[in-house]
């Protein structure tokens, strides 16, 4: 929600012939210390520490509306500036959806998806279910009975949590879910009792589940994930594969030249081994995916969270 | 290792040179942010981060400590003197602490804040030392219809104190509830009152109103005065030490601010505002000079500045012991760990033994710095006061500015703060209370939610509000509050009716 624009302490080589450094402007369209704001600062730190692209960064944190009071000012300040780039993630897909935002991601340019937050099903330490197959039978008996507990209304959590619903024919609109504003209500909620099920991202939910508080009961992902004793949605017969990913979009009409020059950065850092690192502290899963296809992946997830959103009432 | 082993040894790498000199650095920042006004702990913390790479962890969050502490200290400054709160957890400081500085009794009121809250944090990180594990499960044992019950508690107890005027402290307090309503319902994504501005669709920033409302009314109120009132009262009339009876007035309420701060701190939807109510309220009804409230109590000082310093001490309980990040500034604090491959826990204690201990004592250290940092700083900053007034306010107006323009960087925002600020200027033309609006503006939608919740658990029967001990208790105190003034007066009433003709 701050605007923080510091320089990264980059060294600018001066050379005889070298022209003036071209610094990135990167939006951040979440608060500082956020998962926008580490999605736009960290690439641009292993860059540097990596030789990649070391004319550093001017940072602008612009959070609120799921995104897309971020992604508004990023279209309208740097259309065709090919040094402009955004962080971004489905949380933005959705939120456009919801709040039937003017602009949208058609008018920007889809450059990387970087990574991904695996989704997973958790219950209470003394909950009586056990399984996938005992939440599917509670929900297909009573779905206004198993309270579900997430994230915000239309994001990730609540479309996974509609999926499955619809993939075994329950009403998505009947789904009892419940929004939570952090991690720590849900988890509290969902070890004291007060919600039956809930889903959040591995990262918040793992260490919980090591200390005994809940049980996880699927992942999202499409294998099973290191370290957690539970299959994952497809494995137990739920056709439902979706996860927190996150990316960088470049500048509204950024030029082929542009976009080839930000590819190449991005794929040189995500072999390096400074990108490996930050994965690595950060918790995140690797899931690059670049250009074209990730554009094709970004079309898609449009269609299915519009969907989604119908199912369940959110949006006409 | 055992807590008294663990702090000793705490002590030894708290107590550093180099240990020492961050923890100054965090308290004198720590101080600094919290008299400016909008930004907190959480944002300073934020935006040190990056230092993260540079230090080790020890004394990066010892200097976080300092600063998470010193922002709850420094808030009561710019309260009792400017009228000004920088923090909603400071609001209710104000409200007492700013009528003792326009008797001349400011340095007092600053000393109570800066004494209630070091005693409400040595307590407050004694329990955090000692009693942890057990105030983490409170997390866990709160249910939507407690936090329901328990913020219908905080609403009715204050709405119940305020003002003069009932009639004009439910204007103000349903000005705030309507304020409060504004933006995306989480509930069901609909928007609410934001007239298709997207600025507003998540709602209208606490620290805006908050800001808006005491600084830039009052800046706007003092102004408009100013030819008719020179200011002639002397800021150190009152001498610059709490007197004896000042000592004895404040000491229960230290004590009954931090019993309520700890505790709802704790708690992953408490919170440092809710103690603070309380607490004021408490303070309002036990007092024996229930004739100064309203015109410059000291216990309404003393209480909820202990009451919002064992607030912050209560925020680290789920974190250290359960990794549960239950505020904005716990959250930034996760990052902290994580930056450093760490995660808090049962297996922090363990594995981070040196850092835990070396935290919590440092909050000790912290703790006895800022009172060492305040209480010689109180005579100073009374003479605050002496500064011509056109230049004092000038001043506070541009950092209200500032400060709310960092909150979002938004226009609206800013065209907001000049709407906001005339409305607060009005509002004391007419004499109506300020702080019901506050209230309104933030448990009005925090037991929207909670109540909705419930419900939504519950499948909308209403039993459910009142189905675990803790809320039925809650609630029936809740129910109490209103009830016995209301039959204390009818049975009034009632003896007195014969005796007329």
């Amino acid at each position: 929600m701050i605007r923080t624009v510091f320089a990264a302490t980059v060294a600018v080589s001066v050379s005889a012939l070298a022209a003036l450094a071209d610094p990135a402007v990167v939006m951040a369209p979440g608060g500082a210390g956020g998962g926008y704001d580490a999605t736009a600062r960290l690439p641009f730190e292993a860059m540097a520490a990596e030789g990649i692209f070391t004319d550093g960064a001017t940072f602008t944190n612009k959070g609120g509306a799921g995104g897309t009071i971020g992604l508004t000012e990023f279209v309208n300040s740097s259309r065709g500036n090919d040094n402009a780039v955004m962080s971004m993630g489905v949380i933005m897909v959705g939120g456009i959806l919801l709040n039937n935002s003017p602009v949208t991601l058609k008018d920007v340019t889809p450059l990387v998806r970087l990574t991904n937050d695996t989704g997973v099903v958790a219950v209470g330490p003394d909950s009586p279910i056990q399984s996938v197959e005992d939440l599917v039978a509670a929900l297909k008996a009573d779905p206004g009975a198993v309270a579900v507990g997430g994230g915000s209304a239309g994001g990730v959590d609540h479309i996974a949590a509609a999926l499955v619903a619809k993939e075994i024919g329950v009403d998505p609109a009947k789904l009892n879910y419940i929004p939570y504003d952090s991690g720590a209500e849900t988890v509290t909620a969902l070890g004291g009792g007060a919600l039956t099920v809930a889903i959040s991202g591995v990262s918040e939910f793992k260490p919980m589940a090591d200390a005994g508080r809940i049980r996880i009961i699927a992942v999202t992902s499409e294998g099973r994930i290191d370290g957690i004793d539970a299959p994952s949605l497809t494995e137990a017969g739920i056709n439902v594969v979706i996860g927190n990913w996150r990316g960088i979009v470049g500048a509204p009409d950024m030029t082929a030249e542009g976009k080839a020059m930000w590819l190449d950065r991005f794929g040189k850092m995500h072999d390096s081994q400074a990108w490996k690192d930050i994965l690595a502290k950060q918790g995140w899963v690797d899931a690059y995916l670049a250009g074209d296809d990730f554009a094709a992946f970004l079309a898609e997830e449009e269609v299915r969270t519009g969907t989604v959103l119908k199912d369940v009432g959110l949006i006409q | 290792m055992d807590p008294v082993a663990g702090l000793l040894h705490g002590f030894s790498v708290a107590l550093q040179p180099q240990n020492l000199l961050w923890a100054f650095v965090g308290t004198f920042m720590g101080t600094a942010i919290g008299v400016l006004p909008g930004i907190g702990p959480a944002l300073t913390i934020a935006l040190l981060l990056p230092v993260t790479v540079y230090i080790e962890p020890t004394a990066a969050f010892i200097m976080f400590a300092g600063i998470f502490y010193g922002a709850m200290y420094g808030g009561s400054t710019t309260s009792i003197l400017l009228n000004t709160p920088g923090e909603s957890g400071s609001m209710m400081t104000a409200l007492e602490g700013n009528k003792m500085a326009r008797k001349g009794r400011g340095a007092a009121a600053l000393c109570t804040a800066a004494i209630g809250s070091f005693v409400a944090g040595t307590i407050g990180t004694l329990c955090l030392t000692f009693l942890a594990p057990p105030i983490a499960e409170l997390a866990f044992v709160f249910k939507p219809q407690d936090y329901f019950a328990l913020m219908l508690l905080a609403f009715l107890s204050v709405s119940v104190v305020m003002g003069t005027s009932k009639v004009r402290g439910f204007i103000s307090l349903f000005l705030g509830l309507s304020l409060g309503v504004v933006g995306i319902d989480k509930l069901t994504g609909l928007q609410r009152l934001t007239f298709g501005v997207p600025d507003l669709m998540d709602g209208v920033e606490m620290t805006v109103v908050l800001v808006s409302l005491f600084a830039v009314g009052e800046t706007l109120y003092v102004a408009s005065r100013f030819g008719l009132h020179k200011p002639n009262l002397n800021p150190l009339a009152g001498g610059i030490w709490m007197t004896r009876d000042d000592w004895k007035r404040s000491w229960k309420p230290w004590l009954r601010g931090t019993f309520f701060g700890f505790p709802i701190g704790a708690l992953p939807a408490g919170g440092a505002e809710i103690p603070t109510f309380l607490s004021y309220t408490v303070e309002r009804k036990l007092t024996k000079h229930p004739e100064e409230f309203g015109h410059g109590a000291i216990e309404g000082v003393a209480g909820p500045e202990a009451a919002n310093n064992a607030a912050a001490a209560g925020v680290l309980v789920p974190l250290l012991t359960l990794g549960l990040p239950t505020s904005a500034t716990a959250a930034i604090l996760l990052a902290a760990f994580q930056n450093y491959g760490l995660q808090p826990g049962p297996m922090l204690f363990i594995n981070s033994g040196d850092l835990v201990w070396g935290l919590i004592a440092s909050l000790y250290v912290g703790n006895l710095m800022l009172l060492v940092l305040n209480l010689p700083l109180a005579g100073l900053w009374v003479r605050l006061l002496f500064i011509p007034r056109p230049y004092l306010y000038a001043g506070i107006l541009i950092f209200s500015l500032v400060g709310i323009w960092g909150v979002s960087n938004s226009w609206v925002d800013l065209a907001m703060m000049f709407g906001v600020g005339l409305l607060g200027y009005v509002m004391r033309v007419y004499d109506f209370p300020i702080a019901p609006v506050l209230i309104g503006l933030i448990l009005g939608p925090m037991a929207e939610v909670q109540l909705r919740r419930a419900l939504a658990i519950g499948q909308g029967d209403w039993s459910i509000l009142v189905s675990t001990p803790l809320s039925a208790v809650l609630m029936a105190v809740a129910a109490l509050i209103v009830i016995i003034p209301a039959a204390l007066h009818w049975h009034r009433t009632r003896r007195i009716e014969p005796l007329e003709p």
